[in-house]
Order: structure tokens, then sequence, then C-alpha cells
């Protein structure tokens, strides 16, 4: 009897644990089937590198280049707040906060986290987006610097957390026989611990990006929307997460418009497919740059 | 004796899960989905109809024109809301399908074309609305108005307040492709509101006094104007149904047309049909 119930869990968590690569093989299957067809209507290169996305009108253009690169800079702006603020929050919760500090600091950093992303939405929609207009004199508050500045901060809380373990798996024994050999606390921290912790840190910043790069509500509130090829921060531009979440239900089933949002959807599971690849060959570069094996 | 009451614990939800699929099967379902424009008045209509009905469920779901159509070629939805006339390629689908598209005209939108509240701007011509929205004028001052550039602001080239602005007032022509597009009428409202250059256009029921609308051909949006016809900018809403409404299916369509029905719809910020 026990033998069967036994045989029964294993079965059961075997099922479990197989089921995200059933997920995965579907989603994955589901996207090149739908989005195939795209690259076939459209061209390949027709559908890549077209400056023009006018999916609805007659005869229509499905160029996406102005959708990648409103992810792009809304991205490259993402990471340039994200990284000095959550790499600087997590040296200074490991180096220099007190365990009392420490405790503090490092819940509010994740509930940050917790915030839903169509609240960081809301705010930058409502808040951010006249403060910025204002401020800049521009003529609206929707632009990929607003969106840099919503997906920044939603970004911080993953790479904070995963620099500060890195910074935390460097061994003691490195900083302590730094300082015994006379190091400031600050050499040590340029020249001893950073540098250990560096592909942990790089990892944070990779994981950080593909948070980044995926969010979707929030980039839908805040970067306009304009299909352009964006030539400064400070003008609205389109991001390929956005234009399918609003397009999708309001798409033809079955037509070309229907396929490159799939076929948007390939693209965005490539950049992100990417991003991971290099997250976890860095990580392992880590793990055994550290000796802590696999 | 974990084991066992995990056991029970169990059981007790599959057999609920079972009670409650036999239920499903004998009580009389109603699935309705598509345009979130004609969500609301589907929504409330439906509620309305279940109080007179207690034995009818009705589900009431958005997402959008494509994807009630979509669902009631698939036959996942009974009734398919749509704020747009169906497509070429849909009606082929459905025929494909055996499935025939009947059309359903349950109310009128009227979309009004808005600025801030501070422009001196209280009148513009198609023509000039066109111009504005493809990107030939650029700045006020050529509308009369103060020397300021203009923030055009759209809807998403998908939804069906985009289609039928398309339609009416830009003769199908492309908008700007700097022009910033919102996702839902209310963020047009928003973003409108917030920037003192801007234009944008939405539902009469988006209407509110942080935005102004204009008068398109010297006619204001109104109710009255919309529906004596004299207001170029509204559209039918339709619920697409497998047929001519039969049964159930009809019986919830009469009072969407019915006097209860148009009061809600009205309610919901749109325009009566009859």
């Amino acid at each position: 009897m026990d033998r069967l119930k036994e045989k029964i869990y294993k079965w059961i968590f075997t099922l479990l644990a197989f089921a995200s690569l059933f997920f995965l093989v579907g989603i994955t299957l589901t996207l090149f089937i739908e989005g195939l067809p795209a690259f076939q209507e459209v061209g390949f290169f027709d559908f890549i590198l077209g400056q023009d996305w006018y999916p609805t009108y007659s005869p229509p253009d499905y160029g996406i280049l102005p959708l990648i690169l409103g992810t792009l800079w809304v991205t490259i702006g993402a990471v340039l707040i994200c990284v000095p603020i959550g790499v600087g929050s997590a040296l200074f919760i490991n180096e220099i906060a007190g365990k009392r500090l420490k405790s503090i600091l490092k819940p509010i950093i994740e509930i940050l986290a917790g915030i839903p992303s169509i609240v960081y939405g809301f705010f930058g929609m409502v808040i951010v987006a006249p403060f910025i207009q204002k401020l800049l004199n521009l003529p609206v508050g929707l632009t990929a610097f607003t969106g840099s500045l919503m997906l920044g901060i939603m970004a911080t809380p993953t790479v904070c957390s995963i620099s500060e373990d890195a910074l935390s798996c460097v061994p003691r024994s490195f900083r302590e026989a730094s300082l015994a050999v006379g190091a400031t606390r600050w050499q040590t921290l340029t020249k001893v611990t950073f540098p250990a912790a560096a592909s942990g840190i790089s990892t944070s910043i990779i994981l950080g990006m593909s948070r980044a790069v995926g969010e979707t509500m929030t980039v839908l509130m805040v970067t306009g929307g304009a299909a352009v090829i964006p030539h400064t921060f400070f003008q609205a531009v389109r991001p390929m997460t956005s234009t399918i979440a609003a397009e999708m239900g309001e798409a033809v089933m079955g037509s070309t418009h229907y396929h490159a949002l799939f076929g948007i959807g390939l693209i965005l599971f490539f950049i992100t497919f990417i991003f991971n690849i290099i997250a976890e060959l860095i990580s392992r570069r880590f793990r055994l740059k550290l000796g802590l094996g696999r | 004796m974990k084991n066992k009451m995990m056991f029970a614990v169990l059981a007790a939800f599959l057999s609920t899960g079972l009670i409650a699929g036999v239920y499903g099967f004998s009580a009389k379902n109603l699935t309705v989905k598509g345009s979130t424009t004609v969500l609301p008045i589907a929504q409330s209509c439906a509620e309305a109809f279940m109080n007179k009905h207690p034995d009818i469920n009705i589900s009431v779901q958005g997402g959008g024109s494509g994807v009630g159509i979509a669902s009631l070629i698939d036959g996942t939805c009974d009734i398919a809301d749509a704020s747009r006339l169906i497509k070429d390629k849909e009606m082929q689908k459905a025929k494909s399908k055996g499935i025939d598209p009947y059309e359903n005209a349950v109310a009128i939108d009227g979309i009004a074309v808005v600025v801030h509240p501070s422009n001196p701007v209280d009148k513009l011509t198609k023509d000039q609305i066109k111009d504005i929205y493809t990107g030939e004028i650029s700045n006020w001052k050529d509308l009369g108005g103060d020397n300021k550039k203009i923030a055009v602001v759209s809807r998403d080239s998908a939804s069906g307040t985009f289609e039928v602005f398309g339609e009416l007032a830009l003769d199908k022509e492309r908008v700007r492709p700097d022009a910033l597009l919102q996702a839902s009428n209310q963020a047009v409202a928003q973003t409108v509101s917030r920037t003192k250059g801007a234009i944008g256009y939405l539902g009469l029921s988006y209407l509110s006094p942080r935005i102004k609308a204009v008068a398109v051909n010297g006619v204001e949006p109104t109710k009255s104007n919309v529906v004596d016809g004299s207001y170029m900018l509204a559209r039918n809403l339709f619920m697409y149904t497998d047929g001519a409404p039969q049964g159930l299916v009809k019986k919830f369509i009469d009072f969407v047309l019915s006097e209860d029905g148009q009061k809600l719809a009205e309610k919901a910020g749109y325009i009566p049909v009859n």
C-alpha cells in the first residue's frame, strides 16, 4: 500500500515538474505557428526593417523597426536608471549599512518589486508624465524617457536583490585577506569584493533588462504609442509589447496583422531568450570562479 | 490520517466540480463577447435580464471586436459585440465554417473631437481635422488658435473607434506616424486634458469638463445632433448573432432593443437606435 502511494506521489510530482516543459513547448509552438506566416506574407526584411507600421490600412504596412527601436530605447534608458540605483543600493546594504538598516532597507526594496505594473503605469501617466512635461517644457509628457523612468524604478529591485546576493556570496575570507594586507575599505570594495561579485551583478543587470523588455502595461500607458523611429528620449515611442497588447484584441484572427503581432511576440521571445542564456552563462562562470561548484 | 483527510478534501472538490458541470449543462447559458465599447451596454443589459430571468445565466466578456467575431465563428460565444461592421475576410471565414453572422444594431455612438479647455479653437471643419491628423497642419495658429504645436492624439489603429474615425473623418488616409496612440477612450481624455496643444477624439460618453469638444462642420456633438444625423462622426454599435436571432439569443437581443434595454444603453453613454 505504502509503496503504491509512493509511486503515485512520484508520478504526480514528475508530472508537475514536466508541466513547465509542456507549457514552454506549447507556447513556443504557438508562437512559431502563428508568427511565421507573417515573415512569409510580409517578407523577412520588410517586416524587421520596415519603417512604417500601418497594419489596418489598405494597403497595409507591417514594418516593425520603429517598434523594435522603441523597445530598445526604453530598455536602454531603464538600464541607465536601474543599474546605478540597484547596484548602488546593493553595495550600500551589503557593505556599509549596519544590520538594523539592512533589515529595514531590504524588505522595502522587495516591496517595490511587488507593486503591480499597472499601478506603475497609472502613477506614470497621471503624475510623472505631466510633471516631466512641465519640467522640460515638452509638448507631451508621454515619452520614451517617461517609460524608461518607470521601468527603471520597476527593475531596480531585481537588480538590487540579485546584486546583493552576489555580494554576500563573496567569501568573508576575501575581504579579510584584503584588509589584512592593509587595503582600505574602499580599496577592498573596488578591487576585491566588486570584481568577485561582478558576474553576479552582470546577471542582475541582464535580468533587469529582460524585465524591462517584457514589461507591457506600464509602457502601454506612459510611452505615448507613436510608431516612429525615435530620435530623442523625449519623444513618444511604441514598444513591441504595447503594440501586441493594444492591437491583439481587435485584429482579425488569421489575418496578416494577427500573424504580424505573433511575429513581434516571436522576436521578443528571442530577445529575452538570448538575455536568459547570457545570464545563465555568466552566473555559471561566477559559480565556478568562486569555487562554489554547480 | 492526514492522507485520508487530503483524499476527502480532494473528493469533495471533484464532486463539486462534477455537480457544477452537470448543473452548467442544464441551466440556460448565453455567452456575449467582444468590443469593449459595447461592453457597458451588454453588461448592464445582461444584469437586468438575469434579474428578470433567474434561470438564465449570461456571461459577458470584453476582448475587442475582433475577438468577439472570432469567437462567434469558432462557436465559443452566442453573441459577438462589435463597434465596427464585420470585415469581408471574417465573413468568408464564417461562411466556410457554416456560420451566418447577422448584424443587430443596438446603439449609436457619437465620436467627439476634443481639445484642451484653454484652446481658443472651438470649431473645425472635417477637412481641417483631416489635415491635422494626416500632418498637413501642425500648428494651431493655422486654425485661428495660438502659435502652438499640435499634439495629435489618436486611438490605437486596431480599435473600432479609430476605424470609424478614419473612415468618417480621414477618408481612410494615414494618421501621421508620430501621433500618440492611446489604448482607451479614458487614456485619450487623460492625455488631452493634460496637454495644452493636444487634439483627440473619443466616444461622446467620455466628454467631461476637463476637455473641450469642438463643433465639426459647425455642428455641436450633442445627442440630438447625432440622432437627427446632422453630426457626421457617429457610428452604429452591433451585436452579431449566428443567423437571425432565435430562442434565448432572440430573447436577449429583444431585451436590448426594448425600451428598458435602450434606456440602459443611454445610461451607459450611448444613443438609442430608435
